[in-house]
């Protein structure tokens, strides 16, 4: 079957079987090598990606579902050149080893902060909890997150939404 | 590991969605939470998907009658962030913080977690403990299934074969809530609880136990022991006492343990509800 979607602001199309994964689809068929696919049922979180402004599994979507649909993979996240601040954040709190897990942490995480830009500790940990790293020990990926929180004088921070590429100097140190 | 070959329907109405899966040997994809894992195992291996996802009618939430109905395509997420539910099924709302991670609940959906029936799973542990109906389509139009009827055994219900689920009508229950899980793989519990106190006496109480037999229990002896008698931490003990089960025996936790932890936490729930 014949996909037609918008990835990272671009539309592509690519033929595939209706068992093709979203994961597969993006990663083999159209080049998204950021997709990273770990277990392929759900459990681990790596392969998550934003489809339609919402984080998810692409290895628990076929990639027929996606017919249609905006879809924003790492490759996104940095598509000016410059790391956005959430992941020059993830470089300055070393959140990250192997970095096999790390785009779906990455997902993850701008989805927690859009809709909770403020989150505590707990909040935080909650959200990576079905994000498996087995490098970090996770407390330099939540602080990480925490070094991406915006300081409230920032107006952006209150609309809820972190802007990929936005001025990393806007970030708290 | 990669799903076998099977076809594909994107259906465009619920008539063509129940009318394709009347025929052999099909799968009705919804959230894809649970079906996409199990086709990528190969522990199902339909001949036909029926993508029910471009069926924007069956996703709502609305009251009607002192009930709140919710149609099967909605998403865990819409319901979890809703402020209809967070008003009138606060249980809901508490029990579906507990499903999978916030990219699993933007997905999956409200009917696929009761369709699926995991003995163990949330929804339907709460869909018990309210005594929700659930509306079916099939060739012969639609009848509407108790929950308790609707759960047959592990990932098995009433469905029958040609039949979509196509919504869920949860009652409106009065009380303070609680959700308290030991979510081990392997010994899965969840026990939900809603529990309304005037003046210190018990005046209602809906109570059920996921992970502790085949489908969920609905704690109807526990809830009997509760109606009529003051909140006191003896009473509860007493009431709790009364609730039986039959888990299942694993290397993980042996059958013992389970009741154990099943009488624990439904203690944990009315407690916590209670004291709310």
């Amino acid at each position: 079957m014949k996909v037609s979607l918008t990835v990272n602001g671009e539309e592509v199309s690519a033929s595939c079987e209706p068992r093709r994964t979203l994961a597969d689809f993006l990663r083999h068929d159209l080049g998204y090598t950021g997709v990273h696919v770990g277990c392929e049922h759900g459990a681990c979180g790596s392969c998550t990606v934003s489809v339609d402004g919402a984080t998810a599994r692409s290895c628990c979507m076929l990639a027929v579902q996606a017919e249609g649909c905006t879809v924003t993979t790492i490759e996104g996240l940095a598509s000016s050149g410059e790391l956005d601040p959430l992941q020059e954040s993830f470089r300055e709190h070393h959140g990250l080893q192997c970095g096999f897990c790390t785009p779906g942490m990455l997902a993850t995480a701008h989805e927690l902060l859009r809709d909770n830009p403020d989150p505590t500790d707990s909040e935080i940990r909650a959200a990576i909890s079905g994000n498996l790293c087995r490098c970090t020990g996770y407390q330099f990926i939540v602080d990480a997150i925490k070094g991406a929180i915006r300081p409230p004088h920032d107006g952006q921070q209150r609309d809820g939404v972190v802007e990929p590429g936005a001025a990393a100097s806007s970030r708290r140190k | 590991m990669k799903a076998a070959a099977f076809e594909y329907l994107r259906a465009a109405s619920c008539d063509e969605a129940v009318a394709a899966l009347a025929g052999e040997d099909t799968a009705v994809l919804a959230g894809g939470q649970s079906l996409v894992p199990l086709l990528n195992m190969r522990l199902a291996r339909p001949r036909l998907v029926v993508d029910i996802n471009r069926l924007a009618d069956l996703s709502y939430l609305r009251r009607d009658n002192g009930n709140v109905v919710i149609g099967a395509l909605t998403r865990h997420r819409a319901a979890e962030t809703s402020a209809m539910v967070a008003t009138d099924l606060p249980l809901l709302a508490a029990a579906l913080r507990y499903v999978g991670h916030v990219s699993t609940r933007n997905r999956g959906t409200v009917g696929g977690s009761l369709a699926h029936a995991d003995p163990s799973a949330e929804l339907p542990t709460v869909a018990v403990a309210l005594d929700a109906s659930i509306r079916v389509q099939g060739s012969h139009g639609v009848r509407d299934i108790a929950a308790p009827d609707f759960f047959v055994g592990p990932h098995e219900t009433a469905l029958a074969p040609g039949e979509l689920l196509v919504s869920v009508s949860f009652p409106v229950v009065p009380g303070a809530v609680s959700v308290q899980e030991l979510p081990f793989r392997g010994c899965d519990l969840v026990v939900v609880a809603a529990v309304a106190v005037e003046d210190g006496i018990c005046a209602q109480a809906r109570i059920a136990v996921g992970g502790a037999g085949p489908t969920p229990i609905r704690a109807s002896a526990v809830e009997e022991a509760l109606i009529g008698r003051p909140v006191t931490d003896a009473v509860i003990a007493a009431a709790v006492a009364e609730f039986t089960c039959d888990p299942p025996d694993s290397l993980h936790a042996p059958a013992s343990y389970r009741r154990e932890m099943a009488s624990v936490l439904t203690r944990r729930a009315i407690g916590t509800a209670v004291h709310t």
